[in-house]
């Protein structure tokens, strides 16, 4: 089983935990990762809303790169699986847009032929590996921990070019996983929000009460940890979970998890290598959990 | 086919907190949500409060949300969401409930109402009627197709937290005005957007446009304002810094660099908000998870500049 991996900017930038771990956990899956080093940035939406065909050019410059490599491609952001599965749709079903972005590549040598597939490691396990094969490597199961799970906007909707309308169960994966490792989802009203990342620079206030929301939620649900795929989420409700507090008048202090760091816990990996310690909100709620 | 319906009822004479009420039915194989609900209240419990008419996706009234989604129920088969056999009803969200499943859209109506929700043509009027150019009204008829219904505002998470927000329909609305070539106001209008409530305050979370029934497609407006805004110059804004400085950034070295985007959005010049940043930045220092500021070119990165120049044009 190979990927072509694209880590992504925030993995390689604000969450170096994310990285790591997921480079991990797919070696101790036996999952093959030929990282697409010279890939550029989505644009995260904010490069599309700007200037659309920019945006899409970029994205097929990477789809172009994984056709090359002869694999599909493997994300670890919600964000970036969103922005792709969009610009994706959009370039195979126009045969004409797609090869007016193609102009824009010929220079650099690359065309896009339209076969790319982009798969989040979320989708990628229970589609590809596929769950029981997945349990089969679980050997440290994590009983006893509640886990909630948050999604992120961008592999939630639109629902069409996620492929949601064909496969509904996407919506379910993160529960599915959290399981298979041996934990308890929880289930609560903010798993499929927002968490504020977007607009943190434009309306602090509306962002950080996003965060108190939901942490709270997820903590008044029981849950010991969350659990997102996102590491944009990951980023606001981990890094201003403490201002989040300070509005809310409340203690929040509930640890915020990347997937693969879940995974590698349930897969024997320890809390030092899948970078546990490099969190704001301490994790050792969680580790403690699993240690036991 | 058998169904149960699970319908959200409260009625605030004589209850504090909503509950659900459990109906079984017998549904047609092409039968709407909308006519579950009728039948329910027809034969079940009469006293079941529920706004339509139409019954044909028209009037915009039967707006509720189905296992979590919002849509119109006249609009939505059973068969098409039925979970285990299961329909679970709940009147739209973020607007306070009267009874059962109809909402008060005061606030809805107040915010469409703050857009002024009409066109200012030029004062020089012209000898016969107003010309527009086709391809100036294609932008304008997908926003016209709007029924008022508030299926986007109901999931809208920035409303969630912050009812001041002009929300989803308000605004697709107020685009419906600044994209049409014989409104004359623009200026005016974009300043106003782009002020607190408007359209910096959408999170671009996708919920209005998935909700919305007729393809306004309400968060793309919202888009499309806000390069209206920066077309108009209005470019004093942190989410314009914060657009630029990301571009900026994916441009010069292929990736993005968190650091420099915050510190940039704010402006190089904002004291106050960039000691703000501080604390939240220790402590990611002290995670060791602060993004380095020797940014690092990506390789390729020069064919990534080439391309921005060839798309954008030297501009950016
Ligand atoms: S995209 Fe913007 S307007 Fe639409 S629901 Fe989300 S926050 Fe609200
Ligand atoms: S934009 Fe769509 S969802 Fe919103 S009120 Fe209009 S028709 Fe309804
Ligand atoms: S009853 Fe008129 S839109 Fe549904």
């Amino acid at each position: 089983m190979k990927y072509a991996w694209y880590p992504g900017c925030v993995s390689q930038g604000g969450c170096p935990e994310l990285y790591t771990s997921m480079a991990k956990v797919c070696s101790v899956l036996g999952i093959e990762l030929e990282e697409l080093k010279g890939a550029a940035c989505t644009g995260a939406g904010v490069l599309t809303e700007r200037n659309p065909e920019l945006a899409d050019t970029l994205n097929a410059r990477t789809f172009a790169m994984a056709e090359q490599v002869g694999a599909p491609l493997l994300t670890n952001c919600s964000t970036c699986q969103g922005v792709m599965s969009q610009a994706n749709a959009k370039l195979q079903a126009d045969a004409k847009y797609r090869a007016r972005v193609n102009g824009h590549l010929a220079a650099e040598g690359l065309e896009y032929k339209g076969t790319a597939v982009v798969k989040h490691l979320l989708w990628a396990l229970v589609e590809d590996y596929g769950l029981d094969n997945f349990k089969a490597k679980v050997v440290r199961p994590l009983a006893g921990l509640k886990a909630a799970p948050f999604y992120g906007c961008y592999i939630l909707r639109p629902t069409k070019a996620l492929g949601i309308d064909e496969t509904p169960a996407r919506r379910r994966y993160l529960e599915l996983l959290i399981a298979a490792c041996g934990a308890e989802p929880v289930d609560y009203d903010g798993k499929f929000k927002c968490c504020g990342f977007p607009i943190l620079t434009m309306n602090e206030k509306n962002s950080v009460n996003m965060v108190g929301t939901h942490t709270l939620d997820a903590k008044g649900h029981g849950a010991h940890c969350m659990v997102t795929p996102c590491p944009l989420c990951h980023l606001n409700l981990d890094g201003y979970q403490i201002k989040a507090a300070g509005m809310k008048g409340q203690q929040i202090n509930i640890p915020i998890l990347h997937l693969p760091q879940l995974l590698g816990l349930a897969l024997g990996l320890s809390a030092k290598e899948l970078r546990l310690n490099h969190h704001i909100i301490s994790t050792q709620a969680v580790t403690a959990l699993a240690k036991a | 086919m058998q169904v149960t319906y699970l319908v959200k009822r409260l009625n605030p004479e004589r209850e504090r907190s909503p509950r659900f009420e459990q109906f079984s039915l017998e549904v047609g194989e092409y039968d709407s949500v909308l006519d579950g609900l009728i039948k329910v209240r027809e034969e079940l419990d009469g006293s079941l409060a529920l706004r339509c008419s139409c019954r044909a996706a028209i009037c915009g009234s039967c707006a509720m949300r189905v296992n979590g989604e919002p849509r119109l129920m006249c609009k939505t088969r059973v068969r098409d969401v039925a979970e285990d056999g299961q329909v679970k009803v709940e009147p739209i969200g973020n607007l306070p409930v009267l009874k059962d499943l109809v909402v008060d859209m005061g606030p809805f109506w107040e915010k469409v109402r703050a857009v002024k929700p009409w066109l200012e043509p030029p004062p020089e009027k012209p000898e016969r009627e107003y010309l527009a150019p086709n391809e100036a009204m294609r932008e304008v008829v997908g926003a016209l197709a709007c029924v008022m219904c508030g299926a986007c505002v109901s999931n809208c998470t920035v409303w969630e937290v912050d009812p001041n927000f002009l929300g989803p329909a308000a605004l697709a609305k107020a685009h419906r005005f600044v994209a049409d070539p014989r409104n004359s106001d623009n200026a005016e209008r974009l300043k106003q957007l782009g002020e607190y409530t408007g359209i910096w305050d959408c999170t671009h979370c996708f919920y209005c446009v998935q909700a919305c029934p007729k393809d306004v497609a309400p968060m793309e407006r919202i888009l499309a304002l806000r390069r209206e805004a920066i077309a108009h110059g209005y470019t004093n804004h942190n989410g314009v810094r914060h657009s630029d400085s990301f571009a900026q950034s994916v441009k010069q070295s292929g990736s993005l660099n968190e650091g420099r985007l915050a510190v940039e959005s704010q402006g190089y010049l904002n004291l106050p908000a960039l000691l703000g940043l501080l604390p939240v930045g220790l402590r990611a220092l002290r995670a060791g998870k602060m993004p380095s500021p020797f940014h690092h070119k990506r390789p390729g990165a020069a064919h990534v500049k080439r391309i921005f120049e060839k798309v954008e044009g030297p501009r950016s």
